[in-house]
């Protein structure tokens, strides 16, 4: 899993739970310990509702964890306060979606300028820069609506590494895309993390998009949800 | 990209209900201006015509109706008053200047007034502005029919000089009511934008001794224009006493401007209640900025969601709401002075035409300032609830369907 000895991405004992309609509580992440390398590439194995995306939105600091703790460049995130997370956020994190989240009534430049505005500033070279290496350099003005899925894809990938991030994590990154584009994409996101530096967490359920990794962990030996019993 | 930058984009794309909005709230802020500048300029505009007189003497009556007829042109008159009683304020030490004025015809509905040349030329409409004739005009000679026009009549009726027309009878028109006397318009008077412009003048004693008037009508004048000497402080009081304290067959109307006062407390509930709808017509035109902004929450919770994923924090998310309501508000104050021009440059005429008093529409007031200020900060308010529900946009939840 590590590729060099600094440690990135800590994680300790976390758990967070939900309130399912019934009122009941339901633990969807249980993860005693998880570690990420500085630059390394991770991917994650396990199926839809097993609780990725949570344990994703939970090292981003979108949510916050019931118990434990998540240390991020020595940092403890899990400590910080919805403000703070926003922050680290912004200046860390690259987070790329299954439904690539691109906002419809943008270009794809000022999609890229968009990730930037609330971190590092705007950049205009540097946001060029990042749709030329995803091969956009011809469709900076469009809007999302009029790429192709696979393009609309790489835009996702260029805004990602908007703010220069230590971390990108990938959602089901080509859940939406044939396996030709599926292929070519993944390689671009690993490519792209490469180039700038920043560890890249992937979740997928895809054997054929895990079969690409050289290093993959099932994700239910990571979260240990099953064996634990929750009161209500 | 700024925030300033995203409020922008988000009213680029959802121009048609930004542009709505905006048009509602300029409506609202238009009409405010207007009816706080005609109220205020109205008010200062009529208290302060008094044709370069200080009083009016007339019959017993109304001192409103008195000034409305002898100095606005407007109204009947309340009677008449006898040659002797012009000639006894006349002869007073305190009076500088006393012009009689009769009226009782009209030309196609405008006003024909007899008086004396002393009107045009010893009395000041303004301070150190006289009447003035246009080129080639001559004022009338007592001893001839002949007419000085007003500038508004002679625009609107096409009258010039050597022009001849037949008054009629009465302040209504009743074409019935035709005299036989014809008049010869021998000048035509520059623009003064007070109401003389609004009249049509002759020698008093046409008007006196018009066919079909009665034979009283030669030995007295609807009203005596009253000018009081400078410095004489208490003129106006002792004659306020004489006349209308010790005397019981006239009024003494003084001063002018006071009594015009008068007519605008007396109507002041209805320039509140305009006020009032003015400022509801905002209130509803705020609402709309509210309800145009909170409708479309639902649509733009994905896109907040998105914003906050990138590392905007709640704060931000929720000043872009704030900053789009009042920028709405700011563009619809800026399109409502717009509105107001049109609208004000409408009422200007309509009350020109009506009273001869001319208001200054673009003249500074200190509504200018403070309209545009109350109606963006109102905006403001207005985003704050949308801004709430912004603000609660549970970010996991809108971005993606939890695994």
């Amino acid at each position: 899993m590590k590729t060099n000895d600094s440690v990135l991405l800590q994680i300790d004992g976390l758990q967070k739970s939900f309130i399912a309609p019934g009122g009941a509580s339901n633990r969807i992440v249980n993860v005693p310990e998880f570690s990420l390398a500085a630059g390394a590439q991770l991917a994650l194995a396990g199926e839809s509702g097993s609780g990725k995306t949570t344990l994703l939105n939970l090292i981003a600091g979108i949510l916050k964890p019931d118990t434990g703790r998540i240390l991020f460049n020595g940092m403890a995130v899990s400590e910080f306060g919805e403000s703070r997370r926003d922050r680290f956020r912004a200046h860390n994190i690259g987070y790329i979606f299954q439904t690539f989240n691109l906002l419809q009534g943008y270009t794809c430049l000022e999609n890229v300028l968009l990730g930037m505005s609330f971190g590092q500033g705007a950049d205009h070279m540097f946001a060029e820069n990042l749709l030329k290496l995803v091969g956009l350099e011809g469709r900076l003005q469009y809007r999302p609506s009029q790429l192709s899925t696979g393009q609309q894809q790489r835009v996702a990938v260029a805004r990602a590494l908007a703010n220069r991030p230590k971390l990108v994590l990938a959602d089901e990154p080509t859940g939406n895309l044939d396996r030709k584009n599926s292929v070519a994409a993944l390689a671009l996101i690993r490519e792209a993390c490469r180039e700038n530096g920043a560890a890249l967490l992937l979740v997928s359920h895809d054997s054929e998009v895990l079969g690409q990794f050289d290093d993959t962990q099932d994700f239910a030996k990571i979260n240990q949800v099953a064996t634990v019993e929750v009161p209500v | 990209m700024s925030i300033v930058g995203i409020v922008l984009h988000s009213l680029r794309q959802h121009a048609l209900s930004t542009a709505v909005t905006a048009a509602s709230v300029a409506l609202a802020g238009g009409l405010l201006l207007t009816v706080w500048v005609v109220k205020t300029q109205a008010q200062a505009a009529f208290t302060g015509v008094n044709a370069g007189f200080d009083a009016v003497l007339g019959a017993r009556g109304s001192k409103l109706q008195l000034v409305l007829n002898a100095i606005f042109h407007l109204e009947s008159s309340p009677g008449n008053v006898a040659w002797q009683d012009f000639l006894d304020v006349q002869s007073n030490l305190d009076v500088e200047l006393a012009v009689p004025i009769a009226v009782g015809d009209n030309y196609h509905g405008w006003r024909i007034v007899g008086t004396t040349p002393d009107l045009f030329l010893k009395s000041e409409y303004a301070p150190g502005k006289k009447f003035e004739l246009r080129l080639g005009g001559n004022w009338f000679d007592p001893a001839r029919r002949s007419a000085v026009v007003g500038s508004f009549v002679a625009e609107k009726m096409k009258l010039k000089i050597g022009d001849k027309f037949h008054p009629f009878h009465g302040l209504v028109f009743d074409e019935q009511m035709q005299h036989s006397e014809t008049y010869v318009v021998v000048g035509v008077l520059k623009p003064s934008n007070t109401p003389v412009d609004r009249v049509i003048w002759i020698p008093l004693e046409g008007v006196q001794r018009m066919s079909g008037h009665g034979a009283q009508a030669d030995t007295a004048v609807s009203a005596v224009l009253v000018k009081l000497k400078a410095g004489s402080a208490l003129a106006g009081f002792q004659l306020d006493t004489l006349y209308n304290k010790q005397g019981n067959r006239l009024t003494f109307a003084w001063p002018i401007g006071r009594v015009v006062a008068e007519l605008f407390d007396k109507i002041g509930w209805f320039d509140r209640v305009l006020t009032l709808v003015a400022w509801l017509v905002a209130l509803v035109a705020t609402s709309s900025i509210l309800a145009s902004i909170y409708n479309s929450m639902n649509e733009r919770r994905r896109e907040l969601a998105i914003f906050r994923a990138l590392g905007a924090r709640r704060t931000t998310v929720s000043s872009v709401i704030v900053l789009e309501a009042a920028t709405i508000s700011a563009l619809g104050v800026i399109v409502g002075f717009g509105f107001y021009v049109g609208l004000i440059s409408i009422v200007t005429r309509i009350i020109r035409s009506q009273t001869g008093v001319v208001l200054e529409p673009f003249a500074f007031d200190p509504v200018m300032l403070w309209e545009p200020v109350v109606f963006v900060a109102l905006g403001a308010l207005a985003g704050i609830v949308p801004a709430i529900k912004a603000y609660r946009t549970d970010v996991a939840q809108n971005l993606t369907p939890r695994s």
